[in-house]
């Protein structure tokens, strides 16, 4: 089976039925997206599927053949966001953070405060209280907009 | 993950003639739409052994049109796409507000409407409003295509008329005169399943009031509240429709709640409904 992950073709042999999460973690390595609930609830496990946020624990592996997918490594470290989830305090015991990344990349460039907590309203944090992971996407914003003066467009194509 | 997929099969059919045909063929075999339920059976390890039908590939099941006069919607259409549809918005906007309630962001990309249905829990979201809508269930198999009202689809608890070699392909919903209300009382907006959910109409065709309501989460199946609709309508007191919901239901204590509180709070839900939904 033939997938697209972070811009490369991987060709992966998982059962059909695997969950997206254990072929990203174990057959890609790509470790940095975590399993949290096991059940939808918490969002810990949260990739992009063509630019949707979806909880990589409830989509089998057949349903996302020829479908870019990006998790939080595909953001290289360098995404305002993660910037900004450093600085403000985003992250505190980090299970929910790279869900709560992805998540808030798929809010697009300016969301408003209402639009980041409805929108990350099926990621769990039991560190933060939430008032910091809000703060930081906020404050990515801005970042965002100066980036994207200064380099044309690269932080929107970026997701 | 607790369950096991070691054993179990996936057949991908690439149209829909084929994948009723496989049902017919190879059955039984489990329809797999969003999985956003049934991958947590799954994952819980708490589904029986079985094999599956791919059905996310089909195109054919997704999509919002209007044909003739009713509003056509694909099972496989996600609540995402059903809240950034303006046709919903337009025709049937209790079912956005719905799909707005429905899990988070993450869930609402990837569960379907037909999921929803076929699914059959009590407490699904967007049943009572395809039952306050007086929806048609379109069912296909290998030997043709039947329409099933919403009202009489559900026999049982998670039961209901269509047969194993039958797949959900879309919902038919006539035009819906008059005001549309849908209220989904949980824990929390995001995430919480219902501890009970309903959706209502408050049509004054010809000057005449007709209500339509439904309600979830108080029942074995989502129920059409039929008697309480009449004393609404023919102009019964509002304490008088309060007592009969509370006996035209029979609701359960659960993890969720009890049968106490859903039996005052679906009063409440029926006044709540009076007052908003009958102004003009």
């Amino acid at each position: 089976m033939k997938l697209t992950v972070n811009r490369k073709t991987v060709t992966v042999k998982a059962h059909p039925l695997t969950r997206l999460l254990d072929v990203l973690r174990e057959e890609c390595g790509l470790t940095g997206t975590k399993e949290g609930c096991g059940e939808g609830e918490c969002g810990a496990c949260t990739v992009l599927v063509d630019g949707e946020a979806v909880n990589s624990c409830l989509v089998p592996v057949a349903q996302v053949q020829g479908s870019r997918i990006t998790t939080i490594e595909g953001l290289r470290g360098t995404h305002p966001l993660q910037r900004a989830f450093v600085e403000h305090g985003g992250a505190q015991c980090g299970i929910c953070t790279p869900g709560m990344i992805m998540a808030a990349t798929a809010l697009g460039p300016r969301p408003s405060l209402d639009e980041i907590r409805t929108g990350l309203a099926g990621n769990l944090c039991r560190c933060t209280g939430y008032a910091a992971i809000y703060r930081s996407v906020l404050a990515s914003r801005a970042r965002s907009r100066a980036r994207s003066k200064g380099k044309g467009q690269r932080a929107k194509a970026k997701v | 993950m607790q369950g096991t997929i070691a054993g179990r099969q996936l057949l991908q059919p690439r149209w829909l003639g084929d994948a009723v045909k496989m049902l017919r063929d190879e059955g039984p075999l489990v329809p797999l739409a969003g999985c956003t339920d049934l991958y947590v059976a799954l994952n819980f390890g708490t589904l029986r052994p079985t094999r599956f039908l791919n059905l996310w590939n089909l195109d054919a099941l997704r999509g919002i049109e209007t044909r003739g006069n009713a509003l056509r919607i694909g099972a496989q259409t996600t609540y995402t796409e059903i809240m950034k549809s303006a046709a919903i918005h337009r025709r049937l906007p209790m079912l956005a507000a719905a799909a707005r309630e429905i899990g988070g962001v993450q869930i609402q990309n990837r569960g379907t409407i037909g999921g929803n249905v076929a699914n059959a829990s009590p407490a699904g979201d967007t049943l009572p409003v395809l039952l306050a809508a007086d929806a048609v269930v379109v069912l296909r198999s290998a030997a043709g295509t039947r329409r099933v009202p919403m009202t009489s689809f559900y026999t049982g608890y998670r039961q209901s008329v269509a047969r194993l070699d039958e797949l959900i392909v879309g919902f038919e919903i006539p035009p819906v005169r008059g005001r549309q209300w849908f209220r989904k009382v949980g824990t929390r907006a995001a995430q919480a399943i219902a501890k009970i959910v309903v959706a209502g109409v408050w049509d004054t065709a010809r000057g005449e009031a007709r209500p339509r309501l439904a309600m979830g989460s108080v029942a074995p199946t989502p129920l059409r509240l039929s008697q309480t609709e009449r004393a609404l309508g023919s102009g019964a007191s509002l304490a008088d429709a309060q007592q009969i919901v509370q006996r035209e239901i029979a609701p359960i204590d659960d993890l969720r709640s009890t049968a106490e509180y859903r039996r005052r709070v679906a009063a409440n839900l029926v006044g709540q409904f009076y007052s908003e939904a009958r102004k003009r």
